[in-house]
């Protein structure tokens, strides 16, 4: 139903395109970054390291927008809950855009170095699913749809497990030879960004489901991160 | 199923008060009708004792009829019948045998614009403790009114002038007197009619914090039209809709995550 005053549905409205257009620019921010780790290209890494500006930007004014409907309106209810989401959600992407920046970075510093083609493969796997995380829980945010966000809550141990997988693997690397060690070091921080931008997805996951229910997810969320667990004697 | 029937059928949403107060106004299945219009539809609800709480509400929607049956308020309007159970502390008070002034001693009213008497603002105060016999000397009398005012946050603003008229105040101080001459008969509840919409910002805020302090003392009850105010004040909150009582729980739980969707929609301002 609309609200008996109108501006107050085009404030919400406005809010609401800002975040799904902060999410799209993330989504590619994350693609482009592998894209060119992947690729290995210079250009591609230095346009995204230069497009987060425009991130920062528009959570920023997402902020100040939601700010002002609070000041200016008062909202309840569902419409509060709706802000709260809008900024906790425009927050978490802001920060998988400052993860993407950074591996767009580390493609710089790798520099050329590419022992082995096979341990990129990984990352890029691992990226194809933290995208389609972050598109399914902006998708369940624009949609307000509490089972599809459930869903991606559930899936992040994949990403978890591909990491720990990962990691293990890039650890044998280094131990063979310590002339992969620059090269790995930065892929294993590449992997690190995704699996945090795979949390980041939970986050947003976690608010929809807020925002939709006005309920916290009470269980602990699945977890398969055992890299923790990983030495070198046991790996 | 005739419409008398479906109306009495209706099932309040309920969420139970965490504190778990105890009950100090039980009342079960209440209907007014004025004249042949049934105003209030079977309103059941438990007030709790030392804890604010607002009833809210589109106009007409019967919350301030609802208010009145509190305190027989409604026994004054020709026409107004009133059926079903009100009882304060286990005692209906609706009971012929009870007295009725007696009852309005115990349960004060604070209504919408504020209505000193044309008296001092210390016979203000007074003047129910001089009807009710509650003074027993001069000096007795003097105290009552001191702290009433003081507990209405009213006494340093007016302390030196108590025997000036009590209309020549500001709004909110007309308001707070009203509050203090409610609180000097000691009683056990205080209705509150829409006490703040006639009172600039500064003075609701000032009427606000007391309400916040009295809660330590007497059983609230509010009706409002500021949803902002009664998300402020209240402990528990009842939504009514066309002589429906909607939804009632705690005011936190209302506020953000209301369980009917006709709540919902009033209190985001979605009403058609």
């Amino acid at each position: 139903m609309e609200h008996t005053v109108s501006a107050y549905d085009d404030d919400l409205k406005a809010i609401a395109r800002m975040v799904t257009e902060i999410g799209g620019l993330a989504e590619r921010a994350v693609g482009d970054s592998v894209a060119a780790l992947t690729r290995l290209d210079l250009a591609l890494a230095q346009r995204v390291v230069a497009g987060d500006k425009e991130l920062d930007r528009l959570q920023h004014e997402i902020e100040e927008k939601a700010i002002l409907v609070i000041a200016r309106r008062q909202p309840m209810a569902n419409d509060l809950r709706e802000i709260v989401g809008a900024m906790r959600i425009a927050n978490d992407i802001e920060r998988i855009g400052d993860l993407a920046k950074n591996i767009a970075k580390r493609v710089v510093a790798i520099n050329g170095v590419f022992p082995n083609k096979q341990l990129i493969t990984g990352v890029e796997h691992m990226c194809e699913i933290a995208l389609q995380q972050l598109k399914r829980v902006l998708d369940a945010f624009a949609s307000q749809d509490d089972q599809a966000a459930g869903a991606v809550r559930q899936r992040d141990d994949e990403i978890d497990a591909l990491y720990t997988s990962l990691f293990r693997e890039l650890l044998t690397y280094m131990m063979e030879d310590p002339r992969n060690l620059t090269f790995c070091i930065h892929l294993l921080f590449c992997a690190k960004n995704i699996e945090r931008i795979g949390d980041h997805a939970t986050n947003i996951a976690e608010s929809v489901h807020y925002v939709v229910t006005g309920r916290s997810y009470e269980e602990e969320r699945p977890k398969a991160d055992a890299s923790i667990a990983s030495t070198i004697s046991g790996s | 199923m005739s419409a008398v029937q479906a109306t009495t059928a209706f099932d309040t949403v309920r969420t139970p008060d965490p504190a778990n107060r105890p009950i100090k106004i039980h009342t079960a299945s209440v209907k007014v009708t004025y004249g042949q219009k049934e105003a209030l539809h079977g309103v059941s609800i438990d007030i709790p004792e030392k804890a604010v709480t607002a009833f809210i509400g589109p106009s007409g929607c019967g919350k301030s009829t609802f208010l009145r049956c509190i305190n027989r308020m409604n026994d004054t309007i020709a026409g107004a019948r009133v059926e079903g159970t009100i009882k304060l502390d286990d005692q209906d008070i609706y009971d012929p045998d009870l007295d009725v002034v007696e009852l309005r001693a115990r349960v004060g009213m604070v209504f919408q614009k504020p209505n000193p008497f044309p008296k001092s603002i210390f016979d203000n105060v007074a003047y129910g403790p001089r009807i009710h016999g509650l003074a027993r000397s001069k000096a007795d009398l003097e105290e009552i009114v001191v702290t009433s005012l003081q507990k209405a946050s009213l006494f340093n603003e007016v302390k030196d002038r108590l025997s000036e008229p009590g209309t020549g105040l500001s709004g909110g101080q007309q308001q707070r007197l009203c509050i203090a001459r409610a609180i000097a008969v000691s009683p056990e509840v205080i209705l509150m009619d829409e006490p703040c919409s006639a009172l600039d910002p500064i003075a609701t805020a000032k009427v606000e914090e007391l309400i916040d302090e009295l809660r330590a003392n007497f059983t609230i009850v509010i009706v409002t039209h500021s949803m902002q105010q009664a998300a402020r004040v209240s402990q528990r909150t009842a939504f009514f809709h066309l002589g429906h009582l909607i939804e009632e729980g705690p005011t936190d739980h209302v506020f953000t995550n209301p369980l009917e969707q006709r709540t919902q929609d009033y209190i985001t301002g979605r009403f058609g």
